[in-house]
């Protein structure tokens, strides 16, 4: 078994696609995929995120970082949500990804989640952060 | 008959990296949909041993299909829709030597109302909930159950069970085959047991669910990491088994299973060696599993009914997990939780976890007296595990001579060479301080 991310990209056109949807359907839809990955056992942290007009940019692209509200915009592809999977191959968290809901004009960006036994262990930042994962219990 | 993506059979097969992928995604759809299918299948037959075999049959048509036609838009569907084609064939097949299933094999038709059922989430719940109950039926064999459970409701195949078990793949095979013959001949029903019957059976079920677990995370030998995924495919059955029936008791097998999986980082050392508990760096510990252990134990307390034998070991787990060290152990809860296990579970072995708790909590003499109570009852006399404890508590006591005698009558009864060796070091270590 391995941790994967499945990482929500939402394009503009997806969003504007289900600005009507009935609240309570999404919620429908939503939970039962869910409760599909509850089922499965396979799930083991999942996030959304607030509304993109909420977002706040600090750019870099220049010498001092300059401040804006809104969605990063030269992309249209917005950072939506997470979830993270339990599962026994990167086929099974594609297949699951295949049946997420309201996924239409969506991308789904699937990745590995390394542990950090993967990481140097003698090193003095891994050790520091091995203590605050221990404190917080962190995934 | 059209069947979606067939090939005709015995046509050679080129493994491209086409084949490669859609063999891994046959192998995906199967881990996440075996059990629905088979389950769907053996509600609509009532025949289980049938429903696996045509399950089987399906998957195998899918390995050889989607590598030239692709993975279909419903891969579940798919499989069902070929598992329930073939079982029709079947029961045509047997028509010819009993007219009620020519009726049956019309019944069971494309027609067939409730065809569909296998997205009905109830309907879903209580087939796999039926599959797991009859794989884990008390009328099979220990051996039996894990193979059929790993089968039916994990989705592995005899391959990797095989694997898994370090047995041979035939071996595998045949204990399916005689599983689902045994399952036949005693007409055991597809089914959810009774209420009144199901907290008897549930036990059979979490046994299996912790043997496939124990067996997965005993570092004894094999390829390691496919003994973890052995243990972390327990694991799974077990959130899968919360879901479907939340008793206290699956909830405290979770419980257990997640917090003794959350050492598994720590437990073996840059060589492959086993670390003890008291010397694991318990920085390595999965805090994220300790954290959904801990949370399946509260399920299981706040049931108040008191705590099962997998609910009290998970309560033991989760007081190592809490402390910080062996010394910052609360080794007093630990005691009181092991006499509570004594009650529900009695067992020698749980008898000397007490006296080697008790020891922690209240010096090396009241857990000797434990272990000398154990030793005259004459429980575990043919144990290593006896004089070793004693060795222990006699060595915190100071009596390095006593000590040394229990070492070695351990090392004589100790059927495990790294354990042996590792008693043996002990004794000898104790040999070299008394010439000093």
């Amino acid at each position: 078994m391995a941790k994967y991310m499945l990482i929500m990209r939402t394009t503009d056109e997806g969003l504007a696609k289900f600005e009507n949807v009935d609240f309570d359907e999404m919620l429908e839809m939503m939970g039962r995929f869910n409760e599909e990955l509850m089922r499965a056992g396979v799930l083991l942290a999942a996030e959304g995120l607030e509304d993109p007009a909420e977002t706040v940019v600090v750019d870099f692209s220049n010498e001092t970082p300059v401040v804006s509200d809104g969605p990063y915009g030269e992309t249209k592809e917005l950072f939506g949500g997470y979830y993270i999977l339990d599962v026994a191959s990167k086929q099974e968290a594609v297949e699951w990804a295949k049946r997420l809901p309201y996924a239409q004009g969506t991308k789904v960006e699937i990745r590995r989640v390394p542990t950090i036994d993967e990481f140097p262990q003698d090193n003095e930042w891994i050790q520091k952060e091995r203590a605050w994962r221990e404190q917080t219990g962190q995934l | 008959m059209s069947r979606p993506g067939s090939c005709e059979p015995g046509r050679p097969q080129h493994v491209t990296m086409d084949g490669q992928e859609a063999r891994r995604a046959v192998e995906a759809v199967w881990r996440m949909e075996s059990a629905r299918i088979v389950g769907a299948l053996a509600r609509y037959t009532g025949d289980f041993a049938l429903a696996e075999d045509v399950a089987q049959e399906a998957l195998a048509e899918a390995l050889v299909g989607w590598s030239t036609s692709g993975v279909p838009d419903s891969p579940a569907s798919w499989l069902l829709a070929v598992g329930r084609r073939r079982a029709i064939d079947a029961f045509r097949r047997r028509s010819a030597r009993d007219e009620r299933y020519a009726v049956l094999a019309r019944d069971l038709d494309e027609s067939t109302a409730g065809a569909d059922d296998l997205f009905d989430p109830d309907a879903i719940d209580d087939d796999v909930l039926a599959l797991v109950f009859t794989a884990c039926h008390p009328v099979l064999s220990r051996e039996a159950r894990v193979a059929l459970t790993l089968r039916v409701v994990g989705g592995l195949t005899s391959d990797e069970i095989a694997k898994a078990f370090l047995v041979p793949v035939p071996t595998v095979q045949a204990r399916i085959t005689r599983a689902k013959k045994t399952l036949a001949a005693a007409h055991v029903p597809f089914a959810v047991p009774e209420r009144h019957e199901r907290a008897e059976r549930i036990g059979s079920v979490l046994s299996v669910i912790y043997l496939i677990f124990t067996e997965g995370s005993s570092a004894s030998g094999g390829d390691a990491w496919i003994r973890i995924d052995l243990a972390q495919e327990a694991v799974r059955l077990a959130r899968v088994l919360v879901r479907l029936t939340p008793e206290p008791e699956v909830f405290g097998l979770l419980a257990l299973l997640e917090l003794t999986a959350a050492r598994f980082p720590a437990r073996l050392d840059a060589h492959g060696e086993p670390v003890l508990l008291a010397d694991q760096d318990r920085r390595r510990w999965d805090r994220s599993a300790i954290l959904r252990g801990r949370a399946a134990l509260a399920s299981a307390v706040a049931a108040g009914r008191g705590l099962g034998p997998y609910g009290l070991q998970a309560a033991i787990a989760a007081c190592h997990a809490d402390a910080p060290s062996v010394d910052q152990t609360d080794w007093d809860r630990i005691v009181v939780l092991y006499e509570a296990l004594g009650q529900v579970a009695p067992s020698p072995v749980v008898e000397l976890n007490r006296a080697v708790a008790l020891a922690m909590a209240s010096g090396p003499a009241a857990g000797l007296r434990l272990v000398d109570e154990i030793a005259e009852r004459g429980d575990l006399a043919s144990s290593h595990l006896l004089p070793s404890v004693r060795a222990e508590l006699l060595v915190r006591l100071g009596a390095r001579d006593q000590a040394r005698e229990e070492y070695a009558r351990a090392v004589e009864l100790c059927g495990n060479a790294a354990e042996r060796a590792v008693l043996e070091g002990k004794a000898d270590a104790l040999g070299r301080d008394l010439d000093r």
